[in-house]
């Protein structure tokens, strides 16, 4: 047992294993919509979990590594899927040159990350609940702003955007954020967002820029919401301000929070998980995974319990939140993170502190 | 009088109708806020199963106004106990963003649940006769009468107790200092319950006079309203009760100004925009006392 452990932990520092994990998913997602190899549902909610993995991991490094508390994220989001919705609709000849669509994503990236400037200025003075709040008035302006402007919907919305998202793109995507959140988290500024949540004023003591650090992470983190949002406008293609109101943001919170905070590895599990989740308590779903049992205990299953599950299964997953906080508070990866995704120097600090009986790594930094 | 006056006269009595409504429901924002130091998200959801506690009573009970608005006052402030006994306090001495978290998960809960119950807006009836009287040209309704004074004597009732009772006494040591006020034999859970009962029944009587000036209720009722509620106890000063109704009547005369001078859908980004800049410049609101941070 112990023999195949240290198998395992070899291959986990093995340089090729991530590039490989990456290019092997990079063949998937080209060869899964060519040749049908999973129907179009199946297709589809992997899709949104890659949008969710993004939204997760980017909403995280605030609230989970910088330990603030935002509520902006829906707005964000809202500011990247208008941006690159306009763009590819009334500017961008996508419809002849359907390669200029990653222009379009890039846009609303670079306007989320415009407004996530908003978000960081009141943030070098105001902490907690305070900045909450500031997060919370941010996303209900941007609604309320929207929904004001009649060029481009008002509260109707922008109907019938081209679905240019493919599984190639969201998985490139994907990979793109994971990676640039990644890289900061573990860089000199990712240093300088852990101790901002450890102690603002101590790590301002210690010489670290703690404005510059706010404003990186910030930016970054509306980035890659921006980039999400236009990633799942042109895959719902339709999109209005109800679209990303304050449940929105709570979706996102659940997934980070069930995943964990203060890890990347927990993120994408927890978008996976409750993203599949959710798709797998839909009542057509739940009853072709069960079509197998007998017709008598099918029948009144059906008829009592998977046909309700429409309006239930949105009640089951608060329930769920709730359950997972009070038994479960640290979520699936809480303060941990997958080996593959700690820089190597990072893990040799992780096997020292190990070995001198420190039950958390360098990675946990807790 | 003249035009001009009649028209601010009769906005200032809208103001002063939303104001009371927002003061109710902040009040319980405030109320938590300063004993557990928590945002209870869930606040507004319970105000929202007020008016549909109100609904029940009246529509399938038939109950006439008074034991309707005791059943649901009663209704909420055990909602509100059961809430905290069973999500929160496991948690008191978790990571404060757990309960925050928890917190949303229960309105979410409420709300969903409440949808799974009831999909389609309901009606609430007439439960007052309603008159209207003309002031020199105000046109005053006697429903606005009842919930400003309802809402007011309830808050005079809430500021005395808070103020001149033991258990008031409690609750104000209780905000002080959670470590050594228990010590000399306070019970701090019981405190903390009646807390949240105090809160969540002036939430649930929200809930009635809110359904009483606007008698389509649906489960999603209680998010905008509940926000608002919110802004206003961090306008007066979260953890400060009569803050709490400060701000709430300034948010109430803000929204109503808006409403009167712009077109309708700008209320959302002024309230917010108000807000926003309220806490870049004053942080701590108006009553409230702006805390210095130790390292």
């Amino acid at each position: 047992m112990s023999a195949l452990k240290n198998a395992w932990e070899q291959l986990l520092d093995q340089r090729w294993l991530l590039p490989v994990l990456v290019l092997i998913g990079f063949v998937l997602a080209f060869a899964i919509p060519e040749y049908n190899l999973l129907n179009k549902y199946i297709q589809l909610v992997l899709m949104y979990v890659g949008i969710n993995i993004i939204l997760t991991v980017s909403l995280n490094l605030v609230n989970g590594y910088m330990g603030e508390f935002s509520l902006a994220h829906a707005g964000f989001m809202a500011v990247g899927a208008y941006t690159a919705a306009l763009l590819t609709q009334k500017v961008l000849p996508v419809a002849a040159y359907p390669g200029l669509f990653p222009l379009a994503v890039l846009a609303g990236g670079l306007a989320a990350a415009l407004l996530g400037l908003v978000v960081a200025v009141p943030s070098f003075k105001v902490r907690g609940d305070y900045l909450a709040i500031i997060t919370l008035a941010f996303l209900m302006i941007v609604k309320s702003v929207i929904e004001n402007i009649d060029y481009i919907g008002g509260p109707r919305g922008i109907p019938g955007i081209k679905r240019l998202t493919t599984l190639p793109w969201v998985f490139f995507w994907t990979v793109a954020s994971v990676w640039m959140i990644r890289n900061f988290v573990y860089s000199k500024y990712g240093r300088g967002v852990l101790s901002i949540r450890e102690d603002e004023i101590a790590s301002e003591l210690m010489s670290v820029n703690t404005r510059r650090v706010k404003f990186l992470a910030f930016m970054l983190s509306s980035f890659c919401a921006g980039i999400a949002g236009a990633l799942f406008a042109h895959l719902l293609q339709f999109i209005s301000p109800r679209v990303f109101d304050i449940i929105k943001t709570t979706d996102v919170l659940i997934m980070v929070y069930l995943g964990g905070i203060a890890s990347i590895s927990g993120s994408i599990l927890g978008a996976t998980a409750y993203t599949v989740l959710l798709e797998l308590l839909r009542p057509s779903t739940v009853a072709a995974l069960l079509s197998w049992l007998p017709t008598l205990v099918f029948d009144p299953l059906n008829q009592y319990v998977i046909q309700h599950l429409g309006v239930w299964r949105m009640v089951i997953m608060p329930l769920l939140l709730v359950l997972v906080m009070l038994y479960w508070p640290r979520g699936i990866m809480g303060l941990r993170e997958f080996r593959g995704f700690v820089p190597r120097r990072d893990r040799e600090a992780h096997h020292r502190l190990k070995a001198h009986g420190g039950s958390h790594g360098a990675a946990d930094s807790h | 009088m003249s035009e001009g006056i009649v028209y601010w006269l009769q906005q200032a009595l809208n103001a002063l109708q939303l104001g009371s409504i927002y003061a109710l429901i902040a009040l319980g924002y405030t109320m938590v806020y300063g004993i557990l130091t928590m945002i209870n998200f869930a606040h507004g959801d319970v105000f929202m199963v007020g008016a549909f506690f109100c609904f029940l009573a009246a529509v399938h009970l038939g109950l006439p106004f008074t034991p309707t608005l005791l059943l649901t006052l009663l209704g909420a402030a055990l909602l509100g106990v059961l809430i905290e006994r069973l999500a929160y306090k496991p948690l008191r001495h978790a990571p404060r963003v757990s309960a925050i978290i928890t917190a949303l998960g229960v309105g979410l809960f409420l709300e969903n649940f409440t949808l799974a119950l009831a999909p389609y807006p309901k009606n609430i009836p007439a439960l007052l006769e309603n008159v209207t009287w003309n002031l020199g040209g105000v046109s005053l309704s006697s429903l606005q009468v009842i919930i400003i004074a309802l809402s007011l004597g309830l808050m005079f009732l809430l500021d005395y107790v808070v103020h001149r009772t033991p258990v008031g006494m409690a609750m104000r040591a209780i905000s002080w200092d959670k470590t050594f006020v228990p010590l000399m034999g306070v019970p701090l859970d019981l405190i903390i319950s009646v807390t949240f009962a105090i809160g969540a029944g002036l939430a649930g009587a929200a809930g009635v006079l809110y359904a009483l000036a606007y008698p389509v209720i649906d489960p999603y009722m209680g998010i905008m309203v509940g926000w608002k509620a919110f802004i206003s106890a961090v306008v007066g000063g979260i953890g400060n009760i009569r803050g709490a109704m400060i701000g709430a009547y300034i948010l109430g005369a803000v929204e109503i100004m808006v409403t009167a001078f712009f077109p309708s859908t700008y209320r959302d980004f002024v309230a917010f925009s108000l807000l926003m800049l309220l806490i870049v410049i004053r942080p701590y609101g108006i009553l409230g006392q702006p805390r210095t941070q130790k390292v």
